[in-house]
């Protein structure tokens, strides 16, 4: 019998059922890789089984036990653990009492440390490689050992099952391959190990297992090998008709050849982590360009990093002269304008309103003149024109967003992750808008998209970016046959 | 090294403790013991406020709900039962206690400034409440008191600085003690830390508790040190301004700073009351520097590591 066996698994948010009829069984000594592209349920999954959300229906059983719907220090008690992606250890502690705290018992009779306690968090911190850092303070350690300072928070109480969400993001690529073997090393010691992940590829050396998932339900489970090879798996990841054989891209306007946007980004930190390494790329006038990558790669830095919202080491070269020391206002007047993966629409303000306030900088007739154009372009804004945005679909929201961002007269349009949580059909009608825009206007757009199929559509040029570093760039006819293996 | 500056540090606080404790010998001013009596019961709401906000991490903007529960059910039952004093203050504390354990269902369910409001509807809730029973409280003016705690300034002295000390005491121990820890990571990452198998709402309890306690006892004390019980002096919001600044310039997380920044108010209050009006500004001018050059307070001056 499985050390965990997770049957028909159910959760409604509102409107979204976020995960559906989940099951799976995990083995002690066995790592079990959970994928999804952004939104298939994944984390909400782990979220299910450590208990911090309640499940709809459904069973979750640990040793035989049923935990589902239990509190979350019960089942933690039960031999569950889990690393959470964003770790927020106590900063006034040291390293060494972080790990005591893990290994405290649940009571609030207890003035004084019990004498092994030091003894077993040296032993635990040994383990996943922070005896060096013992007496250190968090805030002065580098990410990659916060995120084994959360392994060891735990590992402390031995657990059973131990989840992992997103174990990697963030790190470098030699970081990685440490808490990759630090993870095998569980294996060992019979732990059994779920970790949530992007794609196959991240975690193939690692799992046994994988089992893939896709808006809210599990669509494959096999090894490697086998997710890799699955119809439907490909089929969520790149669409249709890429796998088998590129498709003409339609829209591709000839681009005069005239610079407009030149990175040569060395650097941009949050804090310890490194978000982007030397990405160098160029945008020409006209020219359709796409940033594929994953979640964590680093594709809204690189849009924040060429608005100026990050600071970043390098440069950064507008139509020739360098943007160093230019504010972000001055920038977007320049004519970069952005699309937020969050939309960022006034949403209490009307789709009219906020389609004027994009075109502040213009002139009551040109501002009119622009609006009407726009409109024309989404037809059915025209129709929501006095509509609160907060009233509008998703689709129609991203579309005001495009629209707001058209306002300023842009030559370059930067798109964040325009197709994120849109249905087919909605994508469909804006990859027809985009198409139509850049005949109608010659305007330069540089995406940002997980969405493969979306990408390779219309782009001419793609660059593929992966945890921070550019990985592959040329054509996008010969992105699937060069590096779509690896995407996967 | 770490060790040694802690002995350092609690050598210094008992040598201030022990010249504290003598100033009734070598002075007969009964002006400046009363003033540090009134910093020293500021100093325990300070301490006991700090312990919800910066370790159990609850936006608390009613420290006086407890404060003025305890003040009113002491004094109530003092003047209508004629209950002797030290009868009358457990029954503060009791009530105060009850308050506590009133605001822990809304602090689980709300987070941060949402908390927070619900704690300031009801220290408006008991301000009402003493003003539609004005006949019982009062109302406005205050409610006059059979007994006082004693008529010496020295005796109130004592009995305040005795306050402080043992709460300050307590608190310490709980603070750097491993349930001090595990409060101090469910105010900081309540998810996590249930994740970790604690049940954070039994820590929560203790910590509203703990707070409710020593406030409670501090707020009937202090009606019986002045002999009356009135909104101006327990409930109303420039008290409980005074305790959020005081602990903040003293240093948040740190039982000492609260102490500093409770003395250093009243006393900077006092020098500053030729100003008059003025003075409350000037005092609070103050404040915003301290807050804008050392943010986290007094205590921070003092080498320790800052609290984040």
């Amino acid at each position: 019998m499985a050390i965990l066996e997770v049957a028909g698994l159910c959760k409604r948010f509102g409107g979204l059922q976020a995960v559906d009829e989940v099951s799976f069984a995990v083995e002690s000594g066995e790592v079990l890789g959970l994928i999804g592209p952004n939104g298939s349920g994944k984390s909400t999954t782990l979220s299910l089984l450590m208990g911090v959300v309640r499940p709809d229906s459904g069973s979750v059983q640990l040793r035989d036990i049923e935990i589902a719907g239990q509190p979350t220090h019960a089942i933690a008690k039960r031999g569950m653990a889990m690393v959470f992606q964003h770790s927020r250890p106590l900063h006034r502690q040291t390293v060494l009492e972080n790990i005591q705290l893990a290994l405290l018992p649940d009571t609030i009779f207890q003035l004084c440390r019990a004498k092994q306690l030091v003894q077993r968090a040296r032993e635990v911190a040994d383990r996943v490689g922070l005896t060096a850092v013992l007496h250190q303070h968090p805030d002065a350690l580098p990410f990659a050992f916060l995120r084994r300072l959360e392994l060891a928070k735990a590992l402390a109480a031995d657990p059973a099952v131990l989840l992992l969400d997103e174990p990697f993001a963030g790190l470098a690529p030699r970081e990685t391959r440490e808490f990759s073997d630090l993870v095998v090393s569980l294996r060992g010691a019979g732990c059994a190990v779920v970790l949530v992940d992007h794609n196959v590829k991240a975690v193939a050396g690692l799992v046994d297992r994988i089992a893939a998932m896709h808006a809210g339900r599990k669509i494959a489970e096999g090894t490697p090998e086998q997710v890799t090879g699955n119809a439907h798996v490909r089929e969520v990841y790149f669409g249709k008709s890429l796998d088998t054989t590129p498709q003409a891209p339609t829209a591709r306007t000839e681009h005069d050849g005239r610079r407009l946007l030149e990175t040569r980004i060395e650097s941009v930190h949050y804090g310890q982590a490194e978000a982007l390494r030397g990405v160098e790329l160029h945008v020409d006038e006209g020219e359709f360009v796409s940033v594929v990558g994953l979640n964590g790669a680093g594709k809204t830095t690189l849009f924040d990093s060429i608005l100026g919202f990050v600071g970043y080491r390098g440069d950064i070269q507008w139509r020739g002269n360098s943007l160093d020391g230019v504010k972000p206002a001055a920038r977007a007047s320049a004519g970069i304008a952005l699309c937020p993966e969050t939309r960022a629409l006034f949403l209490h303000m009307s789709v009219r309103e906020n389609l004027d306030l994009g075109g502040h900088a213009l002139n009551r007739q040109a501002r009119v003149e622009q609006r009407d154009q726009i409109l024309k372009l989404f037809p059915v804004l025209a129709e929501r024109a006095s509509q609160s945005a907060y009233t509008l679909s998703g689709g129609e929201q991203q579309m005001l967003t495009i629209g707001r961002a058209l306002m300023a007269r842009p030559r370059l349009l930067l798109l964040d992750e325009p197709t994120l949580g849109l249905a087919p059909l909605i994508i469909e009608h804006i990859s027809d808008a985009l198409e139509q825009l850049q005949q109608d206007t010659g305007l330069a757009i540089l995406l940002a998209e997980q969405n493969l199929t979306f990408a390779v559509k219309h782009s001419r040029r793609i660059y593929l970016l992966e945890t921070g570093q550019l990985r592959w760039h040329g054509e996008a006819d010969r992105f699937v046959a060069e590096v779509g293996a690896d995407v996967l | 090294m770490n060790i040694a500056y802690a002995y350092w540090r609690t050598g210094l606080a008992l040598l201030a403790l022990i010249v504290t404790a003598c100033l009734p010998a070598v002075t007969s001013s009964y002006y400046l013991l009363g003033v540090l009596t009134t910093a020293f019961y500021l100093a325990v709401y300070a301490m006991s406020w700090d312990l919800l906000f910066g370790y159990a991490g609850e936006v608390n903007f009613g420290p006086t709900f407890l404060i003025g529960l305890s003040a009113y059910a002491a004094g109530l039952c003092n003047t209508f039962l004629g209950w002797p004093v030290w009868v009358c203050i457990p029954i503060g504390t009791a009530a105060a206690m009850l308050g506590g354990l009133a605001l822990v269902g809304p602090a689980l369910r709300l987070k941060g400034p949402y908390f927070g409001l619900v704690t300031l509807v009801a220290v408006l809730l008991l301000g009402h409440a003493i003003t539609i029973f004005s006949g019982y409280t009062g109302g406005e003016i205050g409610l006059a008191l059979r007994d006082i705690l004693t008529l010496s300034s020295t005796g109130n002295f004592y009995y305040a600085l005795g306050l402080m000390a043992i709460t300050a005491v307590v608190l310490r121990i709980v603070v750097r003690s491993p349930l001090g820890l595990i409060l101090e990571a469910s105010g900081q990452d309540s998810v996590a830390t249930e994740a970790l198998g604690f049940s954070v709402i039994k820590f929560k309890v203790l910590a509203f508790m703990l707070s409710a306690l020593f406030s409670g006892l501090a707020g009937a004390m202090t009606v019986f040190y002045f002999g009356t019980a009135s909104p101006g002096t327990v409930v109303v919001v420039a008290v409980t301004v005074q305790i959020i600044i005081a602990t903040i310039i003293g240093g948040r997380r740190s039982i000492i700073g609260s102490i500093l920044g409770a003395v250093f108010l009243v006393v900077a209050g006092e020098f500053l009351r030729p100003l008059g009006e003025l003075s409350t500004t000037a005092v609070s001018i103050l404040a915003l520097l301290v807050l804008v050059f050392a943010p986290n307070g007094f205590i921070s001056v003092f080498g320790r590591r800052g609290a984040r």
